[in-house]
């Protein structure tokens, strides 16, 4: 077991869910994406904290992005909800509120 | 806290005392408040407030007299003094004077001038008043000066305060009284004006603003009063403002003025440094005589007081706005446009007169500025007298030219002939306004031409008294005119030129010459108002029947109450023969008493000065004016000489005057009169003309001529008028389109400048040419006057015109591009270049999310590779 | 009573105003006599203070400050709480008490659209405690809070209650004004830096200060020459836009004709005299030797927009742009006074900003007035309001006669001892330029005259067009409008009569701005010396300054 084979796979992850974030029209995909590139993160963390020995446990962070991601979701897709019943697409490239 | 304050004596004096003298700020202060109570109250008073202008200004005249008796009076207590040779100390009734006034002086903490500073100049006053006086030695008599702070800054102290000598009461007592013989006639003369009150509301402001600049203290003083009575003026002319006319009229009095106030601005504070930071004019007299004021800037200083004389009073080539200052109301021109304003210049020039006689170098030349421009303006403005329809116009002109002449006293260095002219041109002139005040009541115009004629009959006291007073103004002995005007030409030196060797100040020939054709010219003038106002018939019924209201909606007598017209038929005895409406009638009491008493004080004045050992009369009655008013041995008044009298001088002008009346009265009197009875039609028939070109022998045909001039002339007034004013107005950079070509019609002629050119001479010359008819004549008048008109339109007029222009042109071109431009542009190009700077940004803010988010993951992966290379 | 000034006149007569406009907050938009009431009382509350304070102001100590109140504000910058009034101030603080009361009342009789009467009489409330605070704060942050307070309420002002293109002026005015602000607030900070408070007498016990009382005695003499070159340069452009000075005085002219009349009468009485006073008060005293080097320049702007502004007026056609063209020229006398860098010079300079407020203040009201009946400014179509509106006719020409510098009037001297100061500058300065400066600052007492005239024969003289001359709309004087210019209409001619009203206050307070204490040779001396003597002066005062500091 190496560290980097762990980096590999967060990489991994992280590129797959940068991936989803920008390429991807369907806005549900996009938050699953973001919890990829969290949990990307969060494998990281431990990774480092298993290899390198940290004084603080590194899982408490990973807890706190996980109870953060949960809660992010939430509000997430709430919005998307609404975005939905406003609009009936949850389509990204439609909403465009924003444009100056 | 007001005190009195005895200056350092240059040579021994005595200084004036008395409690008028000290006080004298009562005098303008009592018009002041006359003034404002009018303002508030006049209109609820029963009279409109004239009642309390008039109770006020003869209030004041009744003060001037004794102020100037108390003077009167300490000018023969300094008489009966003796000086001490040895310490030069001053005694009285066997008291040291100069020893109680020094011990007084000591505890007077504003007693400025330096004690031994000015002996050096002393000295020579000393030599000279005893020179003078030929016999026994008198002290001097200083002004008696009273002074407070009014306001201070810098360290500086400003004064005001009030300076009373000879000067100051004669022109105390010409201005009360002129304004008050002005305030009782315009009661009936504006009687039922809309603004009645206000008319006399600022008859008191003036009378208080000249009061106020006559009796100042010091220069900033007299600047105040100065921009003071400019101001009334320029209400008084505009004071029927409903016409353009009018109030273009006055626009350009008071722009003309302000130009010339630059002058006096810049002049007042040169001398203010260059006679060590004082506005005292003793002080600043005293400084430039003792030679301790640096001769450069005495020069440039009087240079630009010359610039502020110039304007004020009407002097070449500033005179302008004075004849279309006629616009106001006749009793305003009388006060303000004849007697009292337009000698101010005069005044300041007479005050200030060591600055001038020092800067100039009067003494012992024969030519300079001050000199060269009053002469130039008497003969300018007797020239264009000769060509006005307009009688105001005559007047104004006239006016021009006898200030022309106190100017040029002035600049020869005959100080006290100046001011024995300004005394009696005062009476006369203002004699002359009102006269033809009344004339124009009656017939409901100036014009001489159209509306005037035969008026003898109708109006026989009018006539008498202007009769008079032409007289006066033409210089005939023994009227008051001849012995100012006499005076004046000895001041110039006199025949000196060809007896090698000057009498006076220096031996200013040119000026004498000038003098003496201007003298001819005014008789001739004054002949030709006379034949065409009161000689002859009536012109000016022949329209009245019936257009009579019309008459009333545009002419200055519309301004009669009808109601009041029809009162005053009944307090004036000498309309009974004419009966119907349209006939001009003798005017009322109110008017004609002021003339009466002018037309006495015409004739008697003149005697106040006569000349020195004049038919072996005692000294007591002799130069009486002089001896009163002339400050002789102060060390503020320069040392100046005095020409002697001379009888062939005296003689010759008389035989000029007489020559060029008798000329006139010949063309007038005898040739227009015997040959065309019907003077209308001699004067309006247009078709005349041409006889007049074929042949001139015949008395018809010579006065066909004369229509002729007449017709050119009129213009030539308005264009010299609408030439100055733009004169002003470009010097202003006043060229708004406040339009000033009215009148430069080319048709029209102008005429009699030639007489300025070639003098007295030609104008006999051509007079007789004019005469028997001949076509050299009508060349003369052709040619000559067309080419005065040139370079009247095109030198003076054009230049003046191209730089109003062309400041208009730059004001809009400094607005529209420069300010609008490139400034003002430079400011959007800012707004619109961040402005431009969203607009790309703009394109960047999409709305779309995954955009924003490719561009933070770019930047983040940037980053991210630009820590693996630094680290 | 007396104590209780001394340490509290100052700060109420400032925020009572702002109070009023809390107060106002509260109260619903619909009760607009309580408004009117509430807004009319904070500013009579104020001028009755300020009159108080007028009473008990020793005039004897005039050039020292009066009333001081010095308590702790911001001490992380070492920034305090400092007020106090010198003979420079007071007059300044007593016009604006007086304007703006004045103003309000106006308004009552005239509130431009959109009306609401709430949020404009806050808005007026708020500036002045803007413009009250400028005139009394001796701290540099201070002073520039409250600088910077009055700009917000006036571009309200202008931007809502304005004319046709009243979003662009308003627009302008504000960052023309921010702008230099910005430079200004630099040139604060310089200071702060550079210069060492504890030279000073007055000095606070740290180096660095904002303290205005130690800065202009000293503090600043060890900011070297050509620091204080580009200190003064901010300085300058930040003031010189609110005088505005040429070429900044383009904001101006839109603004006066934009804004609603109360806004112009503002503006011109009281507004423009901020960036004055920041000369006298800040700039000059505080870096002297810049000042002299600066001054050629600000002399010549000076003149420049003498003429300027009075060709701009001959070449308007609306009568308010021409007035605010003419306050461009006005100023000009103003600025020509201050670069003489004398005591003279500057005393007329204040007496000018006292004038032209008065003067100016009053021709902004009667445009306002004028328009309000004729709803135009053209002069073009207007015409005979001497036959309409006698009154009105009356008091525009007086005002006409005021503003051209006539004697016997207050404007005359602001005008003419401001040419008189420039025939004799400052020593250090060559005097040849300033006589040339003088002659054509001359000339424009003769544009101001054409220019005026030209408007009065345009507006007052003549009768009137026919598309007016029956219109009932047109009437004389109203009661407000009385109220609101009768104490203007005779306190010019007041001031005109007895100029030593205000010669008097100022002459001590300038003394004291020239000078410099607690240092070997003062600063008011070396602007006294000629050549290189004055330029050793400094120098010597330089190092004098950095041994004591050290």
């Amino acid at each position: 077991m190496y560290l980097v084979q762990f980096l590999l796979l967060s990489s991994i992850l992280f590129c797959i869910g940068v991936y989803g974030v920008l390429a991807r029209r369907n806005a549900v995909l996009v938050l699953m994406s973001i919890e990829l590139i969290l949990n990307s993160v969060n494998i990281n963390l431990i990774a480092f904290g298993r290899f390198n020995g940290a004084t603080i446990p590194a899982e408490v962070f990973s807890l706190f992005i996980i109870a953060v991601a949960a809660a992010e979701v939430g509000v997430g897709l709430a919005l998307v909800l609404t975005i939905y019943r406003n609009r009936k697409s949850i389509d990204l490239h439609e909403v465009d509120l924003l444009k100056g | 806290m007001s005190f009195f304050l005895a200056a350092e004596a240059g040579g021994p004096t005595i200084t004036a005392e008395g409690w008028f003298l000290e006080n004298v700020y009562i005098i303008p202060l009592i018009m002041a408040i006359s003034f404002a109570t009018i303002l508030f109250f006049g209109k609820r008073m029963p009279r409109g407030g004239s009642e309390v202008g008039i109770a006020a200004v003869g209030v004041c005249f009744l003060l001037a007299l004794i102020t100037a008796g108390q003077w009167i009076g300490q000018v023969n207590r300094a008489d009966s003094c003796t000086i001490n040779p040895e310490d030069q100390h001053v005694i009285c009734d066997g008291i040291d004077v100069t020893e109680a006034e020094k011990a007084a002086a000591a505890g007077d903490p504003v007693s400025t001038f330096g004690d031994g500073e000015f002996a050096a100049g002393a000295t020579g006053f000393t030599a000279f008043a005893a020179e003078e006086d030929g016999e026994k030695q008198h002290p001097g008599v200083k002004a008696a000066v009273s002074q407070r702070t009014w306001w201070s800054n810098g360290g500086i102290d400003f004064t005001v305060g009030t300076m009373v000598d000879g000067l100051t009461v004669t022109l105390l007592v010409v201005v009360t009284l002129i304004s008050s013989l002005v305030h009782i006639y315009s009661t009936d003369y504006v009687a039922g004006d809309r603004r009645y009150t206000h008319f006399f509301a600022f008859l008191s402001l003036f009378t208080a603003a000249m009061l106020f600049f006559v009796t100042s203290e010091n220069t900033l003083q007299m600047i105040v009063g100065w921009e003071l009575v400019g101001v009334c003026s320029f209400a008084l002319i505009g004071h029927w403002w409903e016409d353009q006319d009018n109030s273009d009229a006055a626009l350009k009095a008071f722009l003309t003025n302000r130009v010339g106030d630059m002058g006096l601005l810049i002049g007042m504070i040169v001398l203010f440094f260059a006679s060590g930071e004082t506005w005292s004019i003793i002080g600043i007299n005293e400084a430039a005589i003792s030679g301790e004021t640096s001769h450069t800037l005495l020069l440039i200083g009087s240079l630009c007081l010359i610039a502020a004389v110039m304007s004020k009073s009407g002097q070449f080539f500033l005179h302008t706005w004075l004849p279309d200052a006629m616009a106001g109301p006749t009793p305003v021109s009388a006060l303000i446009h004849a007697a009292t304003m337009v000698v101010a210049g005069i005044y300041l020039v007479a005050r200030l007169y060591g600055v001038f006689f020092e800067g100039l170098s009067i003494s012992g030349s024969s030519l300079n500025a001050l000199a060269l421009v009053g002469g130039l303006t008497t003969l300018v403005g007797a020239s264009l007298a000769f060509v006005q329809d307009d009688i105001k116009k005559v007047l104004a002109y006239s006016t021009i030219s006898q200030l022309g002449y106190m100017a040029m006293a002035l600049g020869v260095g005959a100080w006290t002939a100046a001011i024995f002219h300004l005394f009696t041109h005062a009476f006369f002139k203002a004699l002359l306004f009102l006269g033809a005040g009344s004339v124009s009541h009656a017939v409901h115009s100036f014009d001489m031409k159209k509306d005037m004629g035969g008026m003898r009959k109708f109006m026989p006291t009018t006539y008498k008294t202007f009769l008079i007073g032409s007289i006066a103004l033409a210089g005939l002995p023994p009227l008051a005119g001849f012995w100012s005007k006499d005076e004046i030409l000895v001041g110039t030196g006199g025949w000196g030129f060809f007896e090698g060797e000057s009498h006076a100040n220096g031996a200013y020939t040119v000026m004498l010459i000038m003098g003496m054709i201007t003298a001819a010219m005014t008789a001739a003038y004054m002949t030709r108002v006379m034949y065409l106002t009161f000689f002859g018939e009536f012109r000016g019924g022949h329209h009245d029947d019936h257009v009579h209201d019309e008459d009333h909606a545009h002419d200055e007598a519309a301004e009669v109450d009808h109601a009041h017209a029809v009162a005053h038929h009944d307090d004036d005895s000498h309309d009974d023969h004419h009966g119907h409406h349209g006939e001009p009638h003798e005017s009322g009491p109110r008017i004609l008493w002021p003339l009466r008493i002018l037309a006495f004080l015409a004739v008697v004045v003149g005697f106040l000065n006569l000349p020195k050992g004049f038919l072996g009369l005692p000294k007591s009655i002799l130069q009486r004016f002089e001896h009163f008013v002339e400050p002789v041995g102060v060390s503020y008044f320069p040392g100046i000489s005095h020409g002697d009298p001379s009888w062939s001088l005296a003689i010759v002008s008389t035989i000029v005057v007489s020559l060029a009346v008798g000329v006139a009265y010949r063309y007038y009197f005898v040739t227009v009169n015997r040959q065309s009875p019907a003077a209308t039609e001699m004067v309006n028939g247009p078709t005349e003309r041409f006889p007049l070109l074929k042949a001139g022998h015949t008395m018809l045909k010579n006065r066909y001529y004369l229509d002729h001039i007449y017709d050119g002339g009129e213009p030539v007034g308005a264009a010299g008028a609408t030439a100055v004013a733009t004169i002003f107005g470009a010097a202003a950079g006043l060229a708004l389109g406040f339009s000033l070509d009215n009148g430069l019609d080319q048709d029209f002629v102008p005429s009699l400048i030639w007489g300025v050119v070639l003098g007295v001479t030609v104008f006999t010359i051509v007079s007789l040419a004019l005469r028997t008819g001949v076509g050299v004549a009508s060349f003369v008048k052709g040619r000559l006057a067309w080419a005065a008109n040139w370079s009247h339109e095109h030198l003076i007029d054009g230049t003046v015109d191209t730089i109003g222009e062309t400041s208009v042109k730059s004001a809009n071109f400094v607005y529209r591009y420069i300010d609008q431009g490139v400034i003002d542009g430079t400011v959007n190009a800012a707004g619109a270049g961040s402005s431009g700077a969203g607009d790309e940004l703009r394109r960047w803010s999409t709305g779309q999310v995954q955009q924003y988010a490719t561009v933070m993951f770019a930047g983040a992966t940037l980053l991210a590779g630009l820590l693996i290379i630094v680290i | 009573m007396e104590a209780f000034l001394d340490d509290w006149g100052l700060t109420l007569v400032t925020f009572i105003p702002l109070a009023g406009a809390l107060l106002m907050m509260g109260i619903p938009k619909e009760n607009e006599s309580e408004h009117k009431t509430i807004a009319l009382g904070a500013t009579l509350v104020a001028a009755v203070i300020g009159v108080l304070l007028l009473f008990n102001f020793d005039y004897g100590a005039a050039g020292e400050l009066q009333f001081v109140v010095d308590k702790s504000w911001i001490d992380v910058i070492n920034s305090r709480y400092i007020v106090g009034i010198d003979g420079m101030s007071l007059p300044l603080l007593i016009l604006t008490l007086g304007v703006v009361p004045l103003c309000i009342i106006y308004s009552f009789g005239h509130f431009p659209e959109p009306h609401n009467p709430k949020t404009f009489l806050s808005l007026i409330l708020v500036l002045e405690t803007g413009m009250l605070g400028s005139f009394i704060a001796q701290d540099l942050i201070l002073f520039f809070v409250f600088f910077e307070v009055v700009l917000l309420p006036m571009f309200f002002l202008i931007g809502v209650w304005g004319g046709d293109d009243r979003r662009y002026a308003s627009l302008k005015f504000f960052l023309y004004t921010l702008f230099g602000s910005a430079l200004m607030l630099i040139s604060f900070l310089a200071v702060f830096f550079l210069a060492d408070g504890t030279v000073a007498e007055a000095a606070a016990p740290t180096a660095n200060t904002f303290d205005m009382r130690a800065l202009s005695t000293g503090a600043t003499g060890v900011i070297s020459r050509n620091a204080q070159l580009w200190i003064f340069g901010g300085m300058f452009i930040g003031f010189g836009v609110k005088v505005p000075m040429f070429p900044f005085h383009t904001w101006l002219p839109d603004a006066h004709t934009q804004a609603p009349t109360v806004g112009s009468v503002i503006l011109a009485a009281v507004l423009l005299k901020l960036g004055t006073y920041g000369f006298v008060r800040i700039a000059i005293p505080f870096l002297p030797e810049a000042a002299a080097a600066w001054a050629p320049v600000i002399g010549l702007l000076a003149v420049i927009g003498i003429i300027y502004g009075a060709l701009g007026c001959l070449a308007q056609s609306d009568m308010k742009r021409l007035i605010a063209f003419s306050s461009v020229a006005h100023m000009g006398f103003v600025m020509l006074g201050i670069s003489t860098l004398t005591d003279f010079g500057i005393n007329a300079a204040i007496f000018g900003m006292i004038a032209h407020g008065l003067i100016t203040g009053m021709l902004f009201f009667v445009a306002g007035s004028v328009k309000d009946r004729y709803h135009t400014l053209d002069m073009d179509r207007l015409g005979g309001l001497l036959v309409q509106a006698p009154k009105m006719g009356w008091i525009l020409g007086f005002s006409a006669m005021a503003s051209l510098g006539l004697p016997g009037l207050a404007g005359f001297w602001g005008e003419f001892p401001a040419i008189l100061a420039a025939y004799n500058p400052a020593e250090i300065l060559p005097e040849a330029t300033w006589r040339g400066y003088m002659v054509v600052a001359a000339l424009g007492t003769v544009l101001a005259a054409g220019y005026l005239l030209w408007m009065l024969q345009k507006t007052a003289f003549g009768t009137p067009s026919a598309e007016f001359e029956d219109d009932p709309h047109i009437h004389d004087v109203t009661t407000y409008e009385w109220i609101a210019w009768a104490p203007l209409l005779v306190l010019i001619v007041v001031f005109g009569f007895y100029p030593n009203a205000i010669f008097d206050l100022t002459d001590p307070a300038v003394i004291k701005s020239l000078e410099v204490e607690g240092v070997a040779g003062t600063a008011g001396g070396c602007l006294e010396m000629g050549g290189n003597a004055a330029q050793q002066c400094f120098d010597a005062m330089r190092e004098a300054t950095g041994t004591a500091s050290g």
